[in-house]
């Protein structure tokens, strides 16, 4: 079966064209790098995502801390992993880096601050 | 009267990243000016990821992003002064701001222009039809729900397919709204591939093209928006009204560099960019005063941003250490399928980076660099778009110091 995809991996997005047998590649034209064959493998057999958002900070310079994954999660976990990060309040002060949720929902991913928030 | 070597205007990538390459190059006193209470810029609020592959080979989210760059310049103890406006920028390069302290006034060897862009309006002046609460622009949408935790609305309808609206859909449907549909009027979006993949496709967003909004309804709460397809002259097509009942309208229709300072102090406006014109130091018209990142032209990806305002750098500190550059009597020209060409000028005796984006989309097209008849380089491109901005980096062997160039797209 032939299959088209934008490629996510890089802002470059190329058009890929792909040869599939169930969840094997047979053939691969249109990415520019590794990394779209990769994407093309794993869209295949289970499509991964990254997400942002924010939480809640008490007592900080901001009312907000943002968030992300360290590593994307499966597309069907999103909504989950969102309801997940949205029961967190942290209290000020917050380091980027710092782990929010580690293993959230026991997925190989945590969620980590990605900016710093100082105390009121 | 205050005197320094370079002051910069705007504590964002940009004035950040030519700040550090500055002190890099010797020169020692440096101070940046930024109008809100925090460095960073706009990345501040732009909390989703893919930052930072091209600059840091891992993909970061804006903040992480900005602030490799805050901390990089404390580090170095280059002064920003926050809370700061500037207010004016004289063409013997005096800058006035207004601060904490009151009115300042500095007399700089340099001054770098990094005051970034803001987010055009036009589209929505001219849609009939009432003002009621919850249009906003998607840079607005975006600094309530990341920097303020507001949540505009419930039921979205977003105009534009810029990368902002694309990424605002996503994440104001992982907050729980309903986006009913991104509606763009060109026939082709005017983001990146890949957010009209990640951000609309992943969420069953609905993405119309040659579709726009014509009429707004509510009384004091946006209550419906009328949209209709739209011809090859993006002009309505009657009959093809359709209403969508909505509290928010998103407007992501562009952005446009932000440049009163850059007039006032006498420097030429480029009509392509809307940003200065500048030649391959970066500088502009008016000796001393350089400009690099979204003042300039307006970048898609702050990678980019980056590294023009650390060659923006060079020049500066050449300036500030030399008392001038070398002339740049070439003109650099686009043709009709060219936009947003930088520079204006070059010397030929230097390399240089022409950057520019095609002004539709094209498959299988080659990009020229020409001098006269020569053609001095040809770069194939199976696709370009006009989300993507394209460089191309010349050698000064290659260049003939005595003809203007010309960048043509041959399809
Ligand atoms: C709403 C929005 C969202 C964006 N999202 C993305 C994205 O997702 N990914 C991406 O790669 N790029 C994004 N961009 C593009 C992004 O702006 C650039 O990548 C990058 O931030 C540009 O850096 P800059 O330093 O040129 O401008 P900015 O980051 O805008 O920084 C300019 C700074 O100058 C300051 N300033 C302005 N005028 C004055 C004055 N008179 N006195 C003192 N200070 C002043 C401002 O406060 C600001 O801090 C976005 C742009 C906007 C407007």
């Amino acid at each position: 079966m032939l299959r088209e995809f934008t490629c996510i991996m890089c802002p470059q997005g190329c058009d890929i064209q792909a040869e599939l047998e169930g969840n094997k590649v047979i053939s691969i034209s249109g990415n520019k790098c590794p990394r779209g064959k990769e994407y093309v493998t794993q869209e295949i057999k289970n499509p991964m995502r990254n997400i942002a958002t924010s939480v809640l900070v008490d007592g900080g310079e901001l009312p907000l801390a943002s968030v992300r994954l360290t590593k994307p999660v499966p597309k069907d976990c999103i909504f989950p992993v969102m309801a997940e990060i949205k029961k967190v309040r942290l209290a000020a002060p917050v380091q980027e880096g710092d782990v929010v949720i580690s293993h959230v929902l026991g997925l190989d991913s945590d969620v980590i601050a990605t900016k710093t928030v100082g105390v009121r | 009267m205050r005197q320094t070597d370079a002051v910069i205007i705007g504590g964002g990538p940009a004035g950040l990243a030519a700040a550090i390459e500055l002190r890099r190059k010797g020169i020692e006193d440096i101070l940046i000016l930024e109008r809100e209470k925090k460095p960073g810029g706009i990345l501040r609020q732009c909390i989703h990821d893919g930052f930072g592959l091209t600059r840091f080979g891992e993909t970061l989210s804006g903040p992480e992003y900005a602030s490799r760059f805050v901390r990089r310049a404390q580090e170095l103890d280059i002064p920003c002064m926050t809370d700061t406006t500037v207010l004016e920028v004289t063409p013997d390069r005096r800058v006035y701001a207004s601060s904490s302290e009151g009115l300042l006034e500095i007399q700089a060897k340099a001054v770098i222009l990094a005051m970034g862009c803001r987010e055009r309006t036009r589209g929505a002046i001219s849609i009939p039809g009432t003002r009621p609460a919850g249009v906003y622009t998607a840079g607005v949408a975006q600094a309530y729900i990341n920097l303020k935790n507001k949540m505009v609305g419930k039921r979205v309808v977003i105009l534009g397919s810029g990368d902002i609206g694309m990424i605002m859909a996503r994440r104001m449907t992982l907050e729980g709204a309903k986006v009913l549909g991104v509606f763009e009027i060109q026939p082709y979006p005017s983001g990146l591939p890949r957010n009209v993949e990640q951000c609309l496709n992943d969420y069953q967003i609905p993405l119309y093209l040659s579709h726009s909004v014509t009429e707004i309804r509510g009384r004091d709460r946006l209550e419906s928006v009328v949209v209709s397809q739209v011809d090859e002259h993006l002009s309505p097509i009657p009959g093809t009204e359709k209403e969508y009942a909505c509290d928010t309208l998103i407007l992501s229709v562009g952005l446009i560099p932000e440049n009163e300072l850059t007039w006032m102090a006498g420097a030429k406006e480029d009509l392509g960019t809307r940003g200065p014109v500048v030649d391959e130091h970066y500088q502009t018209t008016v000796p001393g005063i350089f400009a690099a990142g979204n003042v300039l032209h307006v970048h898609d990806l702050v990678d980019f941003v980056s590294l023009e305002a650390e060659a923006l750098a060079d020049g500066a500190a050449r300036f500030i250490q030399e008392g001038a550059l070398p002339a740049c009597p070439l003109t650099v020209k686009g043709d009709s399928l060219v936009g947003q060409l930088i520079p204006g000028r070059c010397s030929g005796q230097e390399d240089v980076t022409i950057s520019f984006r095609v002004r539709r989309p094209l498959k299988n097209c080659s990009i020229e660099v020409c001098q006269g008849e020569k053609v001095i380089r040809r770069v194939r491109k199976p696709k370009a778009l006009p989300a993507e901005m394209i460089q191309i980096s010349l050698k000064a062997e290659e260049l003939n110091p005595n003809e203007d160039l010309e960048v043509k797209v041959v399809c």
